[in-house]
This record gives C-alpha cells, structure tokens and sequence, in this order.
C-alpha cells in the first residue's frame, strides 16, 4: 500500500486531522488496516551495517521495527541509535525507551532527540531488572516507570513543555505506545492496568508473547467491557518457538511468559521442531487477528528473524498489501525530490 | 519488616481508616503546626513516620506517601520503583522477578485494594512522576500544608 500523498525516505508524511505522528504506523492503524511490526535485534557492534543488514530481512514484511533498548537488560547498541540508522532510508522504527538506564533528564533528550531524527513511535517501558542482564552489577535507574514516562511524552507533545514545565519551541510528533502482558499475574488487574497506561497517554499497545488464545479472548473481552476499544490500538506478540525445549526454558526462566503445555507437547511431537514452531506462530496468528480489538500483530523471533518473512507471509495476513521498504517504489523515490523540492 | 508489611496489607481496610483519620488529625492541626513551624516540625516528624511506617509498611520515605492508592503495599520496595501497577514480569507463584524470595508488591496492592473503600477506585489513577527531592520528607506535615492551602516553600510544584 502507498498514500498518495507518502513522501521519500526521510520526509516525514502530513499530519492528518486527529493524528498525532507523520508516520506510517498510525496512519494504517487508524486507517483500520491490520498492522504487523517487529522487532530487530541490536548488534553488539559499532558497524551500521548490521544494523541494516538486520533490518532488510523484514523487507515488505512489516510496517514498523522495533528498535529494543537494552532487552533483557543486555547491553546493544542503543535504540536511539538504531532508530537513526533506520530512519536515515525511510524505515518507520518503533523506538523503545527502558526506564531502567536513564533519568528523566536523559529520556525527554533522547525523545526530543528521537522524534527530530524522524521517529514517529515510541514504546513506553519500565524495562527488565538489571539482574536480567549482562550487567548484573549496573545501577538501576527507575527515576520513572512506564506510566509516568508515557505521561512525560504525551506532555512533551501536546503541551509543548517538559516535565519541569520549562517551555519547548517544536514538539516531538510522536505516536505512543506501552507494552502489556494479559498473560501476567494478577490476570484480573492486567486489562486495568491497560486502561490505566491508555489514561496515561498510550496510543498503541504491543503485548507479550501470546500463546494461549483463550486466556487472550478473555483478556480482549474486559478490554472491550472498560470501553478501551477505539481508545487503543492493540497489536499481539507472537513468536515462533524453536524447539520444545526452548519453549521449555522459556518459561521456566523468564518470568512472564506464559505457554501452555498444549503447546510444547505440539512442538516436541513434531519430527522438524523448528518447522512445527513457525506453523505454531502461524496458527496462533490466524486465530488472534480474528480476536475484536486487535489491530495488528507483533511478531518477535528473537534470534530468528529471518524467519520473520514466511511466517508473516504463510499467516496471509498483510494480503496482497506490501508494507513500504526502502526502494520498494524504485521510480518514485528517484522522481520525487524533485516534486516535492 | 517483611511479614509485618504483608499483616498491613491484609488489614487493608483498618489502615486505610487509621490513615484517614490521622491525615484529618494533620489537617485540623494545621494552626498549630504553623504556630509552631513546618520547617521545625520537619525532622522529629519525618522521623516518626520513618518509625512507624517503616515498622508498619517498610515505608522507603519518598516523601509522597500513596499507600492509600496502592492497596497499602508501599510502592517503593518494587525493585523498579512502578508506582503504577506490576510489571508484566510477576512470577507463576506471585512472587517478583527482581527478588524472587518477595511477593510481588504489586499483587500484594491489589489484593490490599480490593479490601479497602477508597482504595479500590484509587489505585485505578494514574501516579505520575515521583519527586525525588522529597525523599526523606515527612508527607503528613506536606499533606496537612497542602490541604490547609498554604504554599510549601520547600517544594515548588511543576505547574
């Protein structure tokens, strides 16, 4: 899909009415399109080339990448960064702030900082411990959590001013997001702290891994009892598993992650395990995108993005749509400068 | 202590009354307090809220005391400092990621929420950013000033 009025690489798109960001991400998602993002997985290196190389294979994917910060409390390179290089050749990057590594001083900077370099979406979180890590011996930071930090962006925003009050002359045009995981304890609170991240300014919500549909519905349902739909646009994370043992150790050792034992016996069953794990993910996709409320799709495989193609193209769910990549409008983006100089 | 601040959530609602009563206590006392001086008040107060609330809630002294929106499970022994509900990090068995010995204090606030009146509405609003040079103040003697309407000279509010 191409808006008419999409400009080249680096140009942000006009604001429409009741939008909040020259993205591309908001623009689908109002635009009632189903959305699919990812995430790319930072390197531990100062070369922008992994960066791009990382990027690539999600090329006519996805609509927006997430860039981490500091997942699982390891240390990459920044998001900041990542979402500099990306958005250098027109990608739409989610940039992910972690509450765990920066004083407030530091985020509005980086948001500020972010949003000039052309980054419409940014994910509000609090972020792992440190003791997660690589780094088990940093300070953690925690001026914020990702309640007050949404509250923080949306007053940078739309009331032109720092959290001290001080005055801004541009405002960051950001969509924002918050994370959410329906599948964490206490399952009955979790779609209030839902609504409770919405009152605080989220616009989008991408969520943990989902691999039990029922517990999803049920979740979808009180989201929809709050009246939240409409307010919010929730995109599900999904992920293939790569064998019966990885989905094992994941939910044995990362906390919150919540996969059923359906699941994995699944998994262990198969002859090709990595295979049954893609077709797991697919089958997990068809049945959430037909959940009411949900807009999107999160799609994280950690370690195997390149995976990320065919199960997004197996799932059936972009249709004969092909998110925008950079070069995928060869003609365009050559001709354009000059229109639009 | 630890099982002294999980006996004061699970007597949520008797803290809830004991805290409102007291803030009225504050409040009506406010002639006195500025007969007296906030600014003097300040240390032998905030050390008796160290006292009790640190015996009663391992209260850390952020100076802007929410236990009554927290279900009476002070926020600040979250190891991330949330202020706004759990993380989506809490363990199969209630328990925090970060110190998987404690009971998330999350779950613990929720479950103290549902006993309270007040505080079952309370925790459903949104806490922003934690003023962090208020830390080691006393927050009744803040609350009893604020509410009386007098200008704290010692914190200036973001407008």
């Amino acid at each position: 899909m191409k808006f008419d009025d999409e400009p080249v690489p680096g140009y942000p798109l006009p604001i429409l009415p009741g939008h909040t960001s020259p993205g591309r991400l908001e623009r689908l998602l109002r635009k009632g399109v189903f959305a699919v993002t990812s995430e790319l997985d930072p390197p531990d290196s100062a070369d922008p080339e992994d960066v791009y190389r990382r990027a690539r294979v999600f090329d006519g994917y996805v609509d927006a990448i997430n860039a981490t910060d500091g997942s699982g409390a390891n240390c990459h390179m920044s998001s900041l960064a990542v979402c500099a290089l990306l958005t250098r050749v027109g990608y739409a990057p989610v940039m992910q702030i972690a509450c765990r590594d920066k004083n407030r001083i530091a985020i509005q900077g980086d948001i500020l900082g972010g949003a000039a370099m052309g980054v419409c979406n940014i994910l509000c979180l609090t972020g792992d411990g440190v003791q997660a890590g690589d780094h088990p011996q940093a300070k953690p930071v925690f001026d914020l959590d990702c309640m007050s930090l949404l509250d923080i962006g949306r007053t940078l925003r739309d009331d032109h001013r720092f959290q001290s009050g001080r005055k801004i002359t541009f405002a960051p045009r950001v969509f924002l997001g918050a994370a959410a995981n329906p599948f964490g304890l206490p399952f009955e609170w979790r779609a209030e702290r839902l609504a409770k991240k919405v009152q605080a300014g989220a616009q989008f919500i991408q969520t943990q891994y989902c691999y039990d549909v029922p517990r999803l519905r049920e979740f979808m349902k009180k989201v929809e009892d709050l009246g939240l739909l409409g307010k919010v646009f929730i995109l599900i994370g999904v992920g293939p598993l790569r064998s019966a043992k990885a989905g094992e150790w994941m939910r044995t050792n990362v906390p919150g992650i919540h996969i059923p034992d359906s699941i994995i016996r699944r998994v262990a069953g198969a002859e090709k395990q990595a295979d049954e794990g893609r077709q797991v993910c697919v089958d997990l996709i068809q049945e959430i995108r037909e959940i009411k409320g949900v807009s999107g799709i999160h799609v994280m495989a950690y370690r195997q993005e390149e995976s990320v193609a065919e199960i997004i193209q197996k799932s059936g769910v972009l249709g004969s749509r092909v998110p925008w990549y950079p070069g995928r409008d060869k003609e365009s983006t050559t001709s354009s400068p000059k229109e639009t100089a | 202590m630890y099982a002294v601040r999980r006996w004061s959530v699970r007597h949520a609602r008797g803290m809830e009354l004991f805290y409102a009563g007291v803030e009225r206590v504050m409040v009506a006392l406010h002639p006195l307090w500025s007969r007296i001086g906030y600014q003097r008040l300040e240390r032998p107060v905030a050390g008796v809220e160290r006292i009790v609330k640190g015996f009663l809630f391992d209260c850390q002294m952020c100076g802007q005391c929410a236990l009554s929106s927290t279900g009476m499970s002070c926020p600040m022994n979250c190891p991330k400092n949330l202020r706004n509900g759990p993380c989506g990090g809490v363990r199969a068995n209630g328990h925090c990621e970060v110190s998987p010995e404690m009971k998330c204090v999350w779950v613990e606030a929720f479950h103290g929420s549902q006993r309270m009146v007040a505080g079952k509405e309370a925790i459903k609003v949104v806490q922003f950013a934690v003023d962090r040079r208020l830390q080691g103040r006393s927050t009744l003697l803040r609350i009893a000033r604020d509410k009386a309407g007098v200008a704290n000279p010692a914190m200036v509010k973001s407008p």
